[in-house]
C-alpha cells in the first residue's frame, strides 16, 4: 500500500510541471482568443460576451496550472484567494458596465453581419 | 511554456490596449480596462513562476481587489459625475425618506 502511495507520488511529481505548464499555456491562449474577440466584434455586448471568455475559463485554466507548478502550500493558498475574488468580483464589475450601457440608452447593433442597420445610416 | 503562456497575455493586453485607445463608446473603454486588470493579476502570477518567486502573488491579490473597485468607482463617476453622491436610491420603497 505504501508502494503504491510512493509511486503514486512519484508520478505525480513528474508529471505536474508539464502538465501545469501545458495548462497556463492553454489558458494564455484561450485569453488570446478573448481578446481577438474584443477587438474584432462589432457591438458593445458581443464584446462584453468575448471579454467573458478571459475572466471565466482563462483565468480558472491558468489558476489551475500554477496551482499545480506551487512549490509549497502557501502559494496554493494565495492561488485560492486569488480565483475566490475573480470569481467573486468579475462577473459584478460586467454586470455593473452592461447595466449602466443600458441605463444610458447604449442599443444592440441589430440587422445582418457586416452592415450597417437602418438607425446608423439614418443618422449618418 | 510558462514563459510562452506570459508572452500570450502580453500580447493580449497590448490589444486591449488598442481597444481601450480607439473604442468607440464610454463603455467599451471600461470593459477594456476592466479585462487588463484581469489579464494584469494573470501576467503578475505568470511572472512570479518563470522568474522564480510566487511571492508575486501578494501583488496579484492587491491587484485583483483594486480593478473591481476602482471598476464601481468609474462607472459611478460617469453616471454621477461626482464620487460625493450616495449608491441607494432615494425615497423609493426600500429606501424610505431622507
Amino acid at each position: 500500500m505504501s508502494d503504491l502511495l510512493a509511486n503514486l507520488y512519484n508520478f505525480f511529481e513528474m508529471v505536474r510541471y508539464p502538465s501545469g505548464s501545458a495548462l497556463c499555456l492553454a489558458g494564455a491562449i484561450l485569453c488570446v482568443i478573448g481578446t481577438i474577440g474584443v477587438m474584432r466584434f462589432p457591438d458593445f455586448y458581443t464584446r462584453m460576451h468575448a471579454a467573458s471568455i478571459t475572466d471565466t475559463s482563462g483565468a480558472t485554466v491558468i489558476l489551475i496550472g500554477m496551482a499545480l507548478m506551487a512549490p509549497n502550500w502557501i502559494i496554493v493558498a494565495k492561488l485560492g484567494t486569488i480565483f475566490w475574488l475573480l470569481f467573486l468580483t468579475s462577473p459584478a464589475a460586467s454586470h455593473a458596465v452592461v447595466n449602466a450601457a443600458h441605463t444610458a440608452g447604449l442599443q444592440p447593433l441589430i440587422g445582418r453581419l457586416g452592415k450597417k442597420s437602418d438607425d446608423e445610416e439614418g443618422a449618418a | 511554456m510558462t514563459a510562452t503562456a506570459l508572452i500570450a497575455i502580453l500580447l493580449g493586453m497590448v490589444l486591449l490596449l488598442i481597444r481601450t485607445l480607439i473604442g468607440p463608446t464610454l463603455y467599451d473603454r471600461v470593459l477594456a480596462v476592466n479585462s487588463l486588470g484581469t489579464k494584469t493579476v494573470l501576467a503578475l502570477g505568470l511572472l512570479g513562476f518563470v522568474m522564480g518567486r510566487p511571492e508575486f502573488l501578494d501583488i496579484a491579490i492587491l491587484y485583483a481587489m483594486i480593478n473591481f473597485v476602482s471598476t464601481i468607482a468609474i462607472l459611478k463617476f460617469f453616471r454621477y459625475r461626482s464620487f460625493q453622491v450616495p449608491l441607494v436610491r432615494r425615497g423609493g420603497a426600500q429606501g424610505g425618506k431622507r
